[in-house]
């Protein structure tokens, strides 16, 4: 069987790393640090093709029924 | 002062209890608070430094660290200050005797009396611990599991965990990762299966091991032999620590070994304080009772070890011994018989007292009770205020309010003073300066009406205007506590205006609700800025009005907009008798309309433009009612009532309501002066819609009997992805479902607004139109779970049909309607439905709950902080906008929020 690339499906939204830039102004913006953010599985099939390791930040862009869509942050724990 | 000065103590009481229970749950765990200075490496990955320096000085002492552990003998011996000899408890002049369980070094429960120990009276010693040295070491039944696997685990020769060397490391890790995602419980559980998976030797001394079994509760079989607690404690002795760590205890504060007690320690007596009789006589506390068993027969273990008496004896003795002990600990175990008292009633020991509903953490800890409050039967008042309750004068007279005395009040609280606790605005306590109440009676009166002058604190009764704090159980909601102003009525009930029914969910069926009365100035305050019944008028969940007309009032505002056209002079006498004064806004002419009469409540700047319940345009310029009638979609509550939420916005929360009670009691006195009444003849249909309706159901049976026809030719058109058969039900259904809505429509036709069952549906009121249909025309087809019937016998529901029936009738459509009455074989199929629906909601309600329950208690300390972001109490993210989008619904219209509307008006 072919295998199944989870990313491709419609449910699954889109993930992506963020730059070191980005995870400055994120702390920035909401005066937080690592601990604060929630948390995601390294092995989370979704970011699997993501190349990340432990202490990275993933963003996360959904479709949301209330807001069209909205972007989610989450720190990759093992 | 009696009764009061009963009620402080009863609650003092419960404090002390509260606290003797945190003492007596040490023999098994050991509390010990450790004050470090140096805060963990989380804590500081949590607070940047800027952060701690900022609130460090309000921090006095932090608590770092909690540690359970269990207590050792030596420990034991240490707090003890007193050691328990003899079962008695008191000579022949009642004293307790010294060494017995009462002895005066544990406390005291006498008043007057000193503490031997602490020197300090009763209440201020909170009692001291004795000990008993048990004669044979005994399991503790708590620790039973724990035990069972240590000696599992451990080499009953060398004492090592047998985990050979090399595997060591491996398994640590394995074990920690274990805990980790677990806890220590399957930690432990993890080791044993890990030993018993390697078999029977030990890997350090090659000793080779026996299988160790438990005869519950508390007994231990190697082999065929019995192993003693003594035993169990010498192999205990022998594990090194650095074993005990990989099994999951922490040697420095729970060595095994002290799982087997040799040492009991006794509860101080302000644990277990008897009772004494109006007779005289004591009556002790149960865990006195267990203790005096555990005293009794520990002494004639001693006496018979030390005569040297026979082993079976001593055995005996020594069993009698582990089963008082265990009971003392926990009565309820399966396995033993409960002891009990001479009554036969069985013994609340220490697990008894602390578990379940009535024990001390749900009931005293978690348990919320308080002063100051009234709980009764309500009912309905329309001519109260919608944020007033109506409070029974009886109730009034014992809750109060506490006023300081001032130069300027003086006067005024002197009279309630003078009036006393039986005369209704008078007083029932003086406190003063010191803080020293005194009850006000016929003969304190006028010692208290003397000496009163400013400091002093009045308790004055319940008087109208005084704030309070309205409640019905389930309390889901932040709308289920508001605040209402006090309207002393006679009666013996609570009321409240029915239009505030909805946010409570309550109804008059014998419904109860609670009243608190706030007590300090802050407290009312509170009250009234945050809970009071003006705010909470639009829903947080919706964002519109939860409170609303309801019923009869939206019934009235219908029927007066509809065809409320009368003299001007009985309009006037109307309005009056909502309060309305000013009748400048009434047209004067001789005729006025109710649309008209409505408009007089508006305010002259209202602007509104919407649609009523049958789809017609509403219309509101510049305060008057231009078209449309009014009904629920306009006035109602439950998120219904869209005039409810402009005005709102437009006007604010204190006109809105006032408006509201206005509009509620114009619908309602419409009513009460034009009549208006629902009987069984509101069901009966003109000859001629009678005929119509027997028609076009006739016609519909014999639609489906050509359906079926077909079916069985096989000349169906098959829906895609069905069956045939299942495009034949799926026709059936649609065409007997459109055949009853038909009739629905020939019902409408037909009714007039005389019938005031059909008005009643038409403005929203109550009932429905599918409901009008059943008692009129045809009750309809039954369903489960969107089928028709089908259960019963094999390929039919009844035995009276023939098998493979499809049509209508032997699947649960009911062709008649229930005023006509429904034959034999209807009334069959709509009991299964009916049963059906109730067990459904029978089952489904508990469940709701307890998941809304399971939500609320996870979600409580979430709040959504300035920034807009959705957090927990340690700060960490939730949601970065809270509902994704950041809309604070209360202040959008079902969630939205319309900019273009917006743009347009300004």
């Amino acid at each position: 069987m072919a295998k199944f690339d989870v990313t491709k499906h419609e449910l699954v939204p889109k993930h992506s790393k963020l730059t070191e830039k980005e995870r400055k102004e994120l702390f920035e913006k909401y005066a937080i640090d690592m601990p604060n953010l929630p948390r995601i599985y390294k092995s989370d099939p979704a970011i699997l093709a993501l190349d990340v390791k432990e202490g990275d930040i993933v963003k996360i862009s959904r479709k949301s029924p209330t807001a069209g869509e909205t972007v989610f942050y989450r720190r990759v724990v093992g | 002062m009696p009764k009061k000065k009963k009620e402080e103590s009863k609650v003092e009481e419960v404090v002390a209890v509260v606290e003797q229970k945190v003492e007596a749950v040490e023999p098994k765990v050991d509390v010990a608070e450790k004050v470090e200075e140096k805060s963990p490496e989380i804590e500081k990955q949590q607070y940047s430094r800027e952060r701690m320096e900022a609130v460090s000085h309000y921090i006095y002492k932090q608590v770092s660290s909690v540690v359970f552990g269990v207590l050792s003998p030596k420990m034991i011996k240490k707090m003890a200050s007193a050691k328990i000899v003899t079962p008695e408890l008191y000579d022949k002049e009642g004293y307790p005797v010294d060494g017995g369980l009462m002895d005066v070094r544990l406390g005291v429960i006498d008043p007057g009396l000193r503490c031997k120990t602490c020197g300090s009276k009763l209440k201020e010693c909170i009692g001291h611990f004795g000990y008993i040295e048990l004669a044979r070491s005994v399991v503790h039944v708590k620790y039973a599991r724990i035990i069972q696997l240590l000696l599992k685990s451990s080499c009953r020769e060398c004492g090592r965990l047998m985990i050979a060397q090399e595997k060591w490391a491996k398994a640590k890790s394995h074990l920690d990762r274990i805990e980790l995602e677990e806890g220590p419980e399957s930690r432990r559980l993890a080791v044993k299966a890990l030993i018993e998976s390697k078999g029977g030797k030990c890997p350090h001394c090659k000793a080779k091991q026996s299988k160790i079994s438990i005869e519950k509760p508390t007994t231990y079989i190697e082999g065929d032999k019995r192993v003693s607690p003594i035993e169990i404690r010498a192999r205990f002795e022998k594990i090194p620590d650095e074993d005990i760590e990989v099994f999951g205890l922490n040697p420095k504060t729970a060595r095994p070994e002290w799982m087997i007690l040799t040492v009991l320690p006794i509860p101080p007596v302000t644990v277990r304080p008897s009772i004494t009789l109006e007779s005289g006589e004591r009556s002790e506390d149960d865990l006195t009772h267990k203790l005096g068993d555990i005293v009794r027969i520990n002494q004639r273990l001693f006496e018979n070890i030390n005569a040297g008496a026979p082993e079976i004896i001593i055995e005996d003795l020594w069993d009698l011994l582990q089963y008082h002990v265990t009971t003392f600990f926990d009565n309820g175990i399966a396995q033993l018989p409960p002891a009990r008292h001479r009554s036969g009633q069985p013994l609340k020991t220490i697990t008894e007292r602390i578990k379940s509903k009535e024990g001390r953490i749900r009931h005293n800890l978690a348990g919320k009770r308080t002063n100051f409050c009234a709980r009764t039967v309500i009912s309905p008042d329309p001519m109260l205020g919608l944020d007033e309750v109506g409070v029974p004068k009886i109730i009034a007279l014992k809750l109060t309010v506490p006023e300081t005395v001032n130069e300027w009040n003086m006067a005024y609280l002197k009279k309630f003073v003078s009036n006393g606790p039986g005369k209704y605005p008078g007083a029932n306590y003086v406190v003063r300066p010191d803080g020293k109440k005194k009850k006000i009676t016929d003969e304190t009166k006028e010692a208290s009406l003397e000496e009163l002058q400013p400091g002093y604190i009045v308790e004055r009764h319940l008087m109208d205007g005084d704030v309070a704090i309205f409640n019905r159980q389930p309390s889901l909601h932040r709308m289920s506590m508001m605040c209402h102003r006090v309207r002393v009525l006679p009666g013996r009930t609570l009321r409240l205006n029915p239009a505030v029914c909805n946010p409570y969910n309550a109804d008059f069926d014998g419904d109860e609700m609670n009243l608190h009365i706030p007590q300090t100035e802050e407290a009312r305050a509170e009250a009234e800025i945050l809970m009071q019944v003006q705010t909470q008028l639009i829903s947080p969940r919706y964002g519109l009005s939860v409170i609303g007309c309801i019923q009869d009032a939206i019934s009235g505002n219908y029927l007066l907009t509809k065809l409320g056209e009368m003299p001007r002079e009985d309009a006037v006498q109307l309005l009056a008798c909502v309060n309305v004064t000013d009748f400048s806004r009434l047209p004067s002419k001789k005729l006025v309309n109710g649309r008209e009469i409505f408009s007089v409540l508006l305010p002259d700047e209202f602007d509104y433009e919407s649609a009523s319940r049958s789809g017609d345009k509403v219309v509101i310029r510049k305060g008057i009612l231009m078209e449309g009638i009014i009904d629920t979609k306009s006035i109602g509550g439950e998120g219904e009532g869209l005039l409810l939420r402009s005005l709102h916005k437009k006007f604010g929360p204190a006109r809105t309501i006032g408006i509201l009670h206005q509009i509620f009691r114009l619908g309602i006195e419409y009513l009460v002066q034009h009549g208006f009444s629902t009987g069984i003849a509101d069901e009966d249909l003109p000859q001629e819609a009678r005929e119509q309706i027997d028609q076009l159901l006739h016609q519909a049976e014999e639609d489906v009997a050509q359906m079926i026809q077909s079916f069985k030719e096989a000349k169906l058109e098959v829906f895609p992805g069905r069956t045939m058969r299942e495009t034949l039900e799926l026709k059936i259904l649609e065409r007997l479902n459109k055949a009853r809505n038909a009739c629905g429509q020939i019902i409408k036709a037909f009714v007039q607004d005389k019938n005031h069952a059909a008005v009643m549906i038409m403005s929203g009121a109550r009932g429905s139109m599918t409901s009008l249909i059943q008692m009129s025309a045809c009750v309809g087809q039954q369903a489960m779970r969107g089928k028709r019937i089908e259960k019963g016998y094999r390929e039919r529901t009844l035995s009276c049909f023939k098998r493979g029936d499809l049509s209508p009738e032997a699947h649960g459509f009911i062709i008649h309607s229930f005023k006509h009455g429904i034959n034999p074989k209807e009334f069959f199929f709509h009991s299964i439905t009916g049963r059906d629906a109730l067990m459904d909601t029978a089952l489904r309600t508990p469940k709701s709950g307890y998941l809304y329950r399971r939500l609320a208690n996870a979600m409580q300390d979430l709040r959504v902080e300035y920034d807009g972001t959705v957090r927990d109490a340690n700060g960490r993210i939730i949601q970065f906008a809270y509902g994704e989008d950041g809309i604070d619904v209360a202040r959008s219209e079902s969630g939205k929020i319309d900019v273009q509307r917006i743009i347009n008006e300004n």
